[in-house]
């Protein structure tokens, strides 16, 4: 203990000299210049991106028709935002997302937590779900809208095939990692199967599964296109290819756009989440 | 309490005695098969503590997983108070050389995890006490990543007696330690064992680990793993290392392994 608070006060001292006598002034400056290194890491390749992109739609090298300017694109941005009709498209297919991968998060969790425990469960599904697998969301809009109609659950569906399978053949596989000296301990104390699964198998795959339904929740946001592709009136997807249609190149790159960062916010909610629900864990950060 | 029943003499078997008869075991391995075991018999009696001591591979391990219920003996038996071990259970403790702490509970949680598999039970009477048995008490809230090789190992002692277990089983469970620490934990063993007077059967590699917390020392020998000798220590307690009596009989188990030559080493504390 006493060792380790020393070590860590050596550090101090050598990354930033005489720490203990710096007066507060100096100390805020140094932590507003770190954040805005940080920031500056972020940000510089997507503004350098925006750069050269803007030079390139300047001087004439990317034709406008195919390709317009990030200022056309911001523009059509500002317009559809003080329109409303942004924010009705985005929060229609925010629920569609939502509803689709919440249905394929509880059921693939649940299956795959199940066929995980069991050899002779999987050999049951296995060619199922192998089998279904492979075949993309997109193929099954014909079957979606004979079986659900045209309205929001052929589209919920969608979204929901598209999630589904990634995470439960992640969560298959995350139990089947438990550790066997665990399982050992779990011998040894006579622990009912119930509280194994309960109290070793779930949270010991809890990683996995976090990360799965990280991966379900993005690959949701790429069937939310081929969803709308559905007799839709709203959506994000609904409105890449309304503009598809009118020849609006900057509309669709304001719906592309949209769905990335919308994605991206989702995305950094489940990993804050996943940090706090495996606390336990030491994980490599990366250097 | 248990110390003060009549214990057995002559090796008729008492009612918590942990016998070991005529246990072999063959082991498939890349198409050969490979004698782990060949006719180990031992009788440890209640309360009695057994240290065995061997070279890593002489198939030591394999006879505490035996007993453990981990695995079964191809030839041979073994009985706890008369009753065949055919597998795991709550009246045999177990601590590995690993800790084998879930990394998702605090330290109380696996105490208490040994209790029905519940680690909400982590407030109980039993768990606090031997939490503080193991000398953890203020560390109850930890988790296993934030504690250190000694102190995981303690929590993992503290879950494996919180169950009142007949019998103590320890696969090497200083092993991964410093030796300082390791001296440290013998010593705790020693007082915890006072309270409980639980049988314990010890592996090890290390002869002077072996002699200090053993009442008898079973020296195993290698290809195939058999009991070559048994010592009874009849040192008192607290055990000396550097006493003529120690000296002697870790001379003379050395002498087991490299015949008659000198001791090749000592330690130096």
């Amino acid at each position: 203990m006493l060792s380790s608070t020393l070590v860590t006060r050596w550090l101090q001292a050598f990354a930033s000299p005489g720490a203990g006598a710096v007066p507060a002034p100096v100390r805020r400056a140094r932590t507003a210049l770190r954040v805005a290194r940080a920031v500056a890491e972020y940000a510089w390749l997507p503004l350098a991106a925006l750069g050269a992109w803007q030079l390139a739609s300047a001087t004439g090298l990317v034709p406008a028709v195919a390709m317009p300017s990030p200022a056309r694109v911001g523009r059509a941005f500002y317009d559809l935002l003080r329109s409303g009709e942004l924010v009705r498209h985005v929060a229609v297919s925010l629920a569609r997302v939502l509803e689709g991968s919440a249905a394929a998060a509880a059921l693939g969790v649940g299956l795959g937590i199940a066929v995980g425990l069991s050899r002779r469960l999987e050999r049951t599904t296995d060619l199922v779900l192998q089998v279904l697998r492979p075949i993309p969301p997109i193929a099954w809009i014909p079957l979606a809208i004979l079986w659900f109609g045209i309205g929001e659950l052929s589209k919920v569906y969608i979204i929901f095939l598209g999630a589904f399978f990634p995470i439960a053949v992640n969560v298959i596989s995350g139990v089947r990692q438990t550790e066997h000296r665990y399982v050992e301990v779990a011998r040894i104390l006579e622990v009912s199967r119930w509280r194994f699964v309960r109290h070793v198998v779930v949270p010991g795959a809890l990683p996995v599964i976090m990360s799965s339904l990280r991966l379900g929740l993005g690959i949701a946001w790429m069937c939310v296109v081929a969803a709308e592709l559905i007799a839709a009136s709203s959506g994000v997807g609904y409105l890449i290819m309304d503009a598809r249609q009118l020849s609006q190149p900057d509309v669709v790159l304001v719906g592309m756009i949209t769905i990335g960062v919308v994605g991206k916010a989702m995305d950094v909610a489940l990993r804050r989440l996943e940090r706090r629900v495996v606390a336990w864990k030491v994980v490599y950060a990366g250097e | 309490m248990r110390a003060s029943e009549p214990r057995t003499v002559g090796g008729v078997p008492g009612a918590g005695d942990l016998s070991i008869e005529r246990v072999g075991k063959v082991f498939a391995a890349g198409g050969r098969e490979f004698e782990a075991l060949r006719d180990v018999s031992v009788h440890i009696r209640e309360g009695e503590f057994l240290s065995v001591v061997g070279a890593s591979g002489c198939g030591k391990s394999t006879l505490l997983r035996i007993v453990a219920g981990l695995e079964s003996a191809d030839r041979g038996a073994v009985r706890l108070g008369g009753d065949r071990v055919v597998r795991p259970g709550r009246d045999r403790g177990m601590v590995f050389q690993e800790h084998r702490l879930f990394p998702w509970l605090t330290v109380e949680e696996n105490v208490a995890f040994a209790l029905d598999g519940d680690p909400s039970r982590a407030s109980c009477d039993v768990v606090q006490e031997h939490v503080a048995l193991v000398g953890l008490a203020s560390f109850r809230h930890a988790y296993p990543h934030q504690l250190s090789g000694g102190m995981a190992q303690r929590a993992a002692l503290a879950r494996a007696l919180v169950n009142r277990p007949r019998v103590l089983l320890l696969d090497e469970p200083f092993g991964a330690l410093d030796a300082l620490t390791r001296i440290q934990l013998q010593q705790q063993l020693l007082r915890i064992r006072e309270v409980e007077r639980t049988t314990m059967v010890l592996v090890t590699h290390d002869v002077d680990e072996a002699i200090v917390l053993g009442d008898r020392v079973a020296v195993m020998s290698n290809r195939p793993g058999t009991i070559s000798r048994m010592l009874q220590i009849d040192l008192p307690r607290p055990r000396l290392r550097s006493s003529y009596e120690f000296v002697q009989l870790r001379r003379s188990i050395y002498a087991e392994f490299f015949g008659e030559a000198e001791e090749p080493f000592t330690y130096a504390i």
